[in-house]
């Protein structure tokens, strides 16, 4: 791929999905690009990136979702679901008891294994059995890992990185191959195909946000827009968890990271006034 | 250093098992069939047990059902590891004593994983 056809597809990526790819990144972009030039018929991708030019919405979005990745597995990076469970879950518990309502969204959910971890840990808690409404929304750019999330279906390999035995027998159906997550875990999880960059507007005010290996795939602007617009809809006293060894150091002023606990973020309080430094 | 005693009567198996699991810095031991390794149990107990359920002599499960009725007070980690993947063999070996279950085929990655689920990595 010559420099020129890198850069305008690099310009058309960052314009729609916010990814931010670099030059190092051009036999990754390759290798990628040719199941899509095989699905749309192109024999190079010279070919593909001329046809990009004329707005072709479907073999944009296509190249949109070959570039990201979609690794994951069941309760990945232990820390952080031990975080929400033993101090964002407990305070919460506390601070919507009167309401009894519990608003979660999963920024990137790939095929559906940090939303169901989320919903395993929530069911330990039998929340709903005690009256609680609980809701789950979980979104990702890529509609073939929507699909994927929402049938549920996990092969024999996704389903032992991660999960104990005895959670997938507690928590799975064998279906052939491969193991079936259980309906009353499905029915907390709403999916829909999103993109971080359009408006947050049709989500609630929420409770706790996950948003783990994404912002890295952004330029500096895109994760402040992006932090910024989830401190929109982040309540007062909700919390932010991204990867443990993701840091927001510099990216903005918005969240306060919780002490002893990397990746964990509450929103910053507003300095009053009168205790701002003078001078 | 930890032990572990990799119980198979297919030789491949154990060999490609104990190499994994010298990566991950266990010290590995190898029985062919169940009655092998309660002898070697009686020698030294490991500290996890890598267990297959189908075997000549004494299978996986009676293997674990005589470990477990003639320990006491050491207790080691077991963990199937078998083609043997319906839930009525893995609730069988649950009640029987296995603290974890992985289905074969499986990879250094499920195993390691595994191993971190029981706490031993």
């Amino acid at each position: 791929m010559s420099e020129q056809d890198f850069a305008y597809l690099a310009d058309v990526i960052r314009r729609r999905s916010g990814i931010a790819l670099t030059e190092k990144k051009t036999q990754l972009v390759e290798n990628r690009l040719v199941p899509v030039m095989r699905r749309f018929g192109f024999k190079t991708a010279a070919a593909l990136l001329k046809e990009l030019q004329y707005g072709h919405e479907a073999l944009i979005q296509a190249v949109i979702e070959a570039m990201t990745t979609n690794d994951s597995s069941f309760f990945r990076d232990r820390k952080t679901f031990e975080e929400f469970r033993d101090i964002v879950l407990p305070r919460l518990l506390v601070d919507r008891a009167a309401t009894r309502t519990l608003r979660l969204w999963c920024t990137a959910c790939s095929a559906g294994q940090e939303p169901y971890s989320i919903a395993m840990i929530l069911d330990d808690f039998n929340l709903v059995a005690q009256g609680w409404s609980v809701s789950i929304f979980a979104t990702d750019i890529n509609s073939e890992m929507i699909a994927r999330a929402q049938d549920g279906l996990y092969s024999q390999f996704e389903v032992q990185r991660g999960l104990s035995i005895r959670r997938l027998v507690a928590n799975f159906s064998q279906e052939g191959e491969g193991w079936r997550i259980a309906d009353h875990l499905r029915r907390m999880v709403s999916y829909r195909t999103f993109n971080l960059l359009d408006s947050y507007g049709w989500l609630p005010d929420l409770d706790v946000v996950f948003c783990r290996n994404v912002l890295m795939y952004f330029d500096h602007k895109t994760r402040l827009s992006v932090l910024d617009r989830i401190g929109d809809i982040l309540a007062v006293d909700g919390a932010l968890l991204v990867g443990p060894a993701e840091s927001m150091g510099g990216y903005t002023t918005g969240y306060a990271a919780a002490e002893g606990a990397p990746g964990l973020y509450y929103k910053a309080k507003p300095v009053p006034l009168r205790r701002r430094a003078v001078g | 250093m930890k032990t572990c005693l990799v119980v198979d009567d297919s030789r491949v198996i154990r060999k490609v098992a104990c190499r994994i699991l010298q990566d991950l810095a266990f010290e590995t031991d190898e029985a062919e069939n169940g009655a092998a390794a309660l002898m070697a149990c009686r020698r030294h107990m490991p500290d996890v047990i890598l267990l297959d359920w189908n075997m000549p002599q004494m299978s996986g499960i009676e293997f674990l059902r005589a470990l477990r009725s003639e320990t006491s007070g050491n207790h080691p980690v077991v963990v199937f590891c078998t083609t043997e993947n319906d839930v009525a063999n893995i609730t069988e070996a649950l009640g029987a004593g296995a603290d974890e279950y992985i289905m074969k085929p499986y990879d250094r990655g499920i195993l390691e994983a595994k191993l971190a689920e029981v706490g031993l990595i």
